[in-house]
């Protein structure tokens, strides 16, 4: 944030500098089931974003201390590829990946039911292959979506967006310019089915009532998004349905040969 | 103690703490927005450029500033550098282990640093020695001596208590001494939720059974500058709606109690 520049963020159409509209998402694709060792996989591709997302578990909790007696423990490692910045990022956790995935923790923590699996631990993988502002929320997104592929049972899929203030306007969903160079940025992430705050992050400068436009803004965006994450699962597994259909009938055409 | 006995000791609180703040009250009498007693020793160590020892109840934190000459980052030639760590002790906690910053003190650090450099405290500008070359770096060092709940407002509160005494020491490198150039003074407000309750300022009974917590910053002019919600609970819109209110008008009253600005 607060990076000085000339670079006009907003042109006088109102349009961004990648001819979006202020309330106006990035592209987004999901694709499920995309590893094959892992117990859930996502992999999410939101404006110049890459991610995959994996889950491991509930597996038992290690080491040992850990252990909770009564609930899972939700560990996600939110980590980027040396190459997926401009400038070469040093490999291994800095200050900003652990709270980050500390962040990311607990929100998919607030929706995941932990006390059905005492002692265990839900890993969550997440590694940026490339970035493009918004890493958190799109990892988060794809996470969540590889916790269903697993079949983690939750409350609903955790699902986010940010909103910022850029050329003092409040805008969606900040790509790389105007998260450097803007003037606020916050991520935000919901559970839909009950409207919950699980993540929400704030740097910058705003106004009162300009963050409840930001936070509503963001919700708006995130209960789009999360029907993009649900599309995502039906097309894994009716698809996965369909062959299936399709397999049993072939062995009866063969049987019958 | 057994874990057993833990768990049911703790459970037990846990009921309580959540039926007397269903009524809005507190395990000690304060109201939802009222803050434990602070006290603020600044000078505390005269060793250090600015320092701080901070005394909120009874949780006590210790901030030092230390300042040298260093290279600025490549994207910000021409400004001095910010840096803030912190030490959750051993000494402060049983809870506590010595060794490399934890995802905690990281946390700490990291919410404190953003208020601090979002609401453009420190002039940066003005601590450029060579433009390009070499500026004055500040570390901010957060020393926990004493957890009893509220890490993030005590060790906040003692870093700009801290930078606000703070004079540069040109003088021992062959420049001139002069005090940190300011420009504003932020004030962050740290609420725990326990059952549908929101409470400022929690002590450590109270996070030991909060679900959720938010933090937020704000500036002299009532604008928000950092927020951090944490913990595996959750915040309606609403309640955070409700608790950026609160934490404008008690930012004010903080600010001019503790720093007369």
């Amino acid at each position: 944030m607060g990076m000085q520049s000339d670079i006009k963020l907003i042109d006088e159409n109102g349009l961004r500098i990648d001819g979006r509209k202020p309330d106006e998402l990035r592209p987004i694709k999901i694709e499920v089931g995309v590893l094959n060792r892992a117990d859930g996989s996502a992999y999410i591709e939101w404006g110049g974003n890459k991610i995959l997302a994996a889950v491991y578990g509930p597996r038992e909790a290690f080491p040992k201390h850990t252990q909770n007696p009564s609930r899972a423990i939700v560990n996600a490692r939110y980590n980027m590829a040396a190459f997926s910045v401009d400038e070469r990022k040093r490999p291994g956790p800095d200050r900003r990946a652990v709270e980050i995935s500390k962040v990311i923790s607990e929100a998919l923590e607030a929706s995941i039911f932990v006390e059905q699996f005492p002692r265990t631990s839900i890993d969550v993988y997440i590694e940026v292959l490339q970035a493009d502002a918004g890493t958190r929320i799109a990892g988060l997104t794809a996470a969540s979506v590889a916790l269903a592929d697993a079949g983690i049972p939750m409350k609903d899929l955790v699902v986010g967006c940010a909103a910022g203030k850029v050329d003092g306007k409040i805008v969606l969903d900040l790509n790389k310019e105007e998260d450097n160079y803007g003037e606020a940025d916050l991520p935000l992430a919901i559970i839909p089915r009950t409207q919950e705050i699980v993540l929400m992050q704030m740097d910058g400068n705003m106004t009162r009532e300009e963050v409840r436009e930001a936070i509503e803004m963001a919700k708006k965006a995130a209960l789009f998004i999360s029907n993009l994450q649900k599309e995502a699962l039906r097309a894994k597994y009716e698809k996965g349905e369909i062959q299936k259909t399709e397999e049993n009938s072939n062995e009866g055409v063969n049987k019958g040969e | 103690m057994s874990k057993g006995s833990d768990e049911i000791v703790y459970g037990l609180k846990r009921d309580y703490l959540e039926k007397i703040s269903s009524k809005g009250t507190r395990i000690d009498g304060r109201s939802a927005i009222e803050y434990r007693p602070i006290v603020i020793t600044p000078n505390y160590v005269i060793r250090a450029e600015g320092s701080a020892d901070v005394k909120l109840g009874k949780t006590r934190v210790l901030v030092g500033v230390k300042m040298e000459p260093g290279e600025p980052f490549p994207d910000t030639p021409n400004q001095g550098v910010l840096t803030t760590n912190a030490e959750l002790i051993p000494m402060a906690s049983p809870t506590f282990e010595a060794g490399p910053p934890n995802e905690d003190s990281i946390e700490l650090a990291r919410v404190v640093d953003r208020s601090i450099r979002e609401s453009k405290m420190i002039d940066l500008e003005k601590l450029v020695i060579t433009p390009g070359e070499k500026v004055w770096i500040v570390y901010v060092d957060i020393h926990v001596l004493d957890y009893d709940g509220n890490l993030i407002d005590a060790s906040q509160f003692g870093a700009v208590a801290a930078l606000l005494n703070t004079t540069v020491p040109g003088s021992r490198y062959g420049m001139e001494d002069f005090p940190l150039p300011i420009n504003h003074v932020p004030v962050i407000t740290t609420f725990a939720k326990i059952g549908k309750q929101l409470f400022v300022d929690p002590s450590l009974e109270e996070e030991e059974v909060s679900s959720a917590r938010l933090s937020i910053a704000t500036d002299e002019n009532g604008n928000i500058v950092a927020m951090q919600k944490g913990l595996s609970g959750s915040f309606t819109q609403e309640e955070v709606y409700s608790a950026i209110d609160k934490s404008i008008e008690i930012g004010k009253d903080i600010r001019k109690r503790l720093f007369g600005r």
